[in-house]
């Protein structure tokens, strides 16, 4: 019947994600490269962009942080869901070797990554962190896939007691990787920006930033000189170092 | 012999008639700046007022078939924070040799004054008032732009405070265009912007069964608002003397060379950016010297204004 705005999806599944949120899994598919992100709008309530976590059928990942998030997390089979996009550059498909680093709800942006990696006979290594085991994002999701699973958390009670960037050390060390993609907290991406100086191996970050329109024209996911839904949210790291804000 | 491209606007020097218009990419040097760099003969703003403003939750800006509908309701840091950013991007500015126009707003002529005072200090080369913004009547009332003496007191207000060059962007929904710019002129403003977006309008999801944007309605630009604006600006240009800048849905050097034949003197480009990014000004450029080389027109003076006939 064309020109409508949203496509509208009904949740099939919904699964909690711990203390952090849910992951709803919805009744149809959407075409995406991995790291582009779709703007959901819960009409009445608020729209926002979301990491497309998986694409056929489409399935989005809510970590809870504010009234829109938390009305997203409850939803149940059956409600519906209006979804334009996807939006934005994802990753490059690439590399046989990746290592992927994630933190934060940006982790939902980097499964559709391992998937493809994964379809594409690559080996891929997950490097996760959170602060308790119970706020570990969609390690499932990993498993699930086949991926090898690095775990970290501040207190030890899953995987090494540490940061993500201490489970994926040893790889890094080890020259494992021939990609690194990456997502999470900006104070994580620099650190691994960083640590990764003077290698060769690329370096790609997806970037989170509160978004309007999406679509490249208000303006409001500025970071530096870089639009993050139109230049982004994925980046190689050149392109971003310098914008990157340093820990407070 | 090479095709001069530059313009006059309001005794500010533009490299050439091409303007980011106000509320596309935001305030923000960096993105400013990159769209100078990229071809922009001069740079507006998001329009800010005093104190800051969180705007309208969103939805506040869709794409539908021929353009944009939007309601963001003038979200911005406010003139003291927007003053520093402005002051960064009109130093960055400089070796592009664009000219920055800093788009101010207030709810009262009062507010307006008192956000150009801020602004003001910034240094822009021109200041823009946007007294046409159709997304926030519910809080402001009708907007200054839909009456001449509201319209004029605006500038008149900002006048007394600010001696640089003045611009006021007009409302394609003014029932009487040519009286408020007649009115605007004669209270000080040196230049006009014509035109805010065309509305407003509303766009409804069947689904939900209710309106879009959170605001329900929202100003129309791009394509759809094209045509109005060409109108709009040939009206003006036939009624004032002041140097316009035609701004509505233009995307292609056929559309600006419309705006100038209208009487414009620079062009605006906001929609546009869509899909294209900043890769559109130098397109754009291209495209217009193009045409003046084919058709012998060495600058835009010899055509501004022809389709008056």
């Amino acid at each position: 019947m064309g020109e409508a705005i949203y496509r509208t999806y009904r949740v099939v599944a919904r699964r909690s994600e711990g203390s952090v949120g849910a992951t709803l899994i919805l009744d149809g598919p959407l075409q995406a490269e991995p790291g582009q992100f779709v703007m959901v709008w819960l009409p009445g309530i608020e729209e926002r962009p979301l990491a497309v976590m998986d694409d056929d059928p489409l399935a989005l990942t809510v970590r809870v942080v504010g009234p829109f998030t938390r009305a997203l997390a409850a939803c149940a089979p059956g409600d519906r869901l209006w979804v334009r996009g996807p939006y934005g550059r994802g990753f490059p498909v690439r590399g046989e070797q990746a290592l992927l680093v994630g933190g934060g709800s940006g982790v939902a942006s980097l499964t559709l990554l391992a998937k493809r990696l994964m379809q594409e006979n690559g080996h891929v290594r997950v490097a996760l962190g959170a602060r308790s085991s119970d706020q570990l994002m969609l390690p499932w999701r990993f498993r699930e896939l086949g991926c090898e699973l690095l775990l970290a958390t501040d207190d030890g009670s899953e995987g090494l007691r540490g940061t993500v960037l201490d489970a994926a050390e040893p790889s890094l060390s080890a020259g494992w990787a021939d990609v690194v993609c990456a997502c999470g907290p900006e104070v994580m991406l620099l650190a691994l920006a960083r640590r990764m100086e003077g290698s060769d191996v690329p370096l790609y970050l997806s970037l989170e930033r509160s978004m309007k329109c999406g679509l490249g024209i208000c303006g409001n996911c500025y970071c530096g000189n870089r639009l993050v839904c139109l230049d982004g949210p994925v980046f190689p790291v050149q392109e971003v170092l310098c914008l990157l804000e340093p820990p407070p | 012999m090479a095709i001069d491209m530059r313009v006059d606007l309001a005794g500010v020097s533009l490299p050439n008639p091409l303007v980011l218009a106000s509320g596309i990419w935001g305030s923000v040097a960096g993105t400013l700046v990159r769209a100078a760099s990229n071809g922009a003969g001069a740079v507006t703003s998001k329009s800010c007022s005093l104190a800051p403003r969180i705007g309208h939750p969103n939805p506040t800006v869709l794409h539908w078939g021929h353009g944009f509908i939007n309601a963001v309701g003038l979200s911005n840091p406010g003139a003291h924070v927007q003053r520093q950013e402005l002051a960064r991007a009109h130093e960055e500015l400089a070796p592009t040799g664009a000219a920055l126009i800093a788009s101010v707003f207030g709810d009262t002529p009062q507010g307006f004054a008192d956000a150009v005072h801020v602004i003001a200090e910034a240094e822009p080369e021109l200041v823009e008032l946007n007294i046409s913004c159709p997304n926030v009547e519910s809080e402001f009332g009708r907007p200054f732009a839909l009456d001449p003496d509201a319209a004029a007191r605006a500038t008149e207000a900002v006048r007394a405070v600010y001696a640089g060059p003045l611009l006021v962007k007009l409302s394609p929904n003014a029932p009487e265009l040519v009286a408020v710019a007649r009115a605007v002129v004669a209270a000080g403003a040196d230049g006009l912007t014509a035109v805010n977006t065309l509305g407003p309008g509303m766009l409804i999801d069947l689904e939900a069964r209710r309106p879009i944007l959170s605001n329900r309605v929202g100003g129309i630009s791009g394509p759809a608002l094209r045509p109005v604006a060409v109108r709009c600006v040939f009206e003006l240009a036939g009624a004032v003397a002041v140097p316009i800048i035609g701004t509505g849905g233009v995307s292609s050097g056929h559309d600006a060379l419309e705006m100038i034949m209208a009487g414009a003197t620079a062009v605006g480009i906001g929609s546009g950016l869509y899909c294209e990014g900043d890769g559109i000004f130098r397109r754009v450029l291209e495209e217009m010297e193009q045409w003046m080389e084919q058709e012998a027109v060495d600058s835009l003076d010899e055509i501004r204004g022809c389709a008056h006939g």
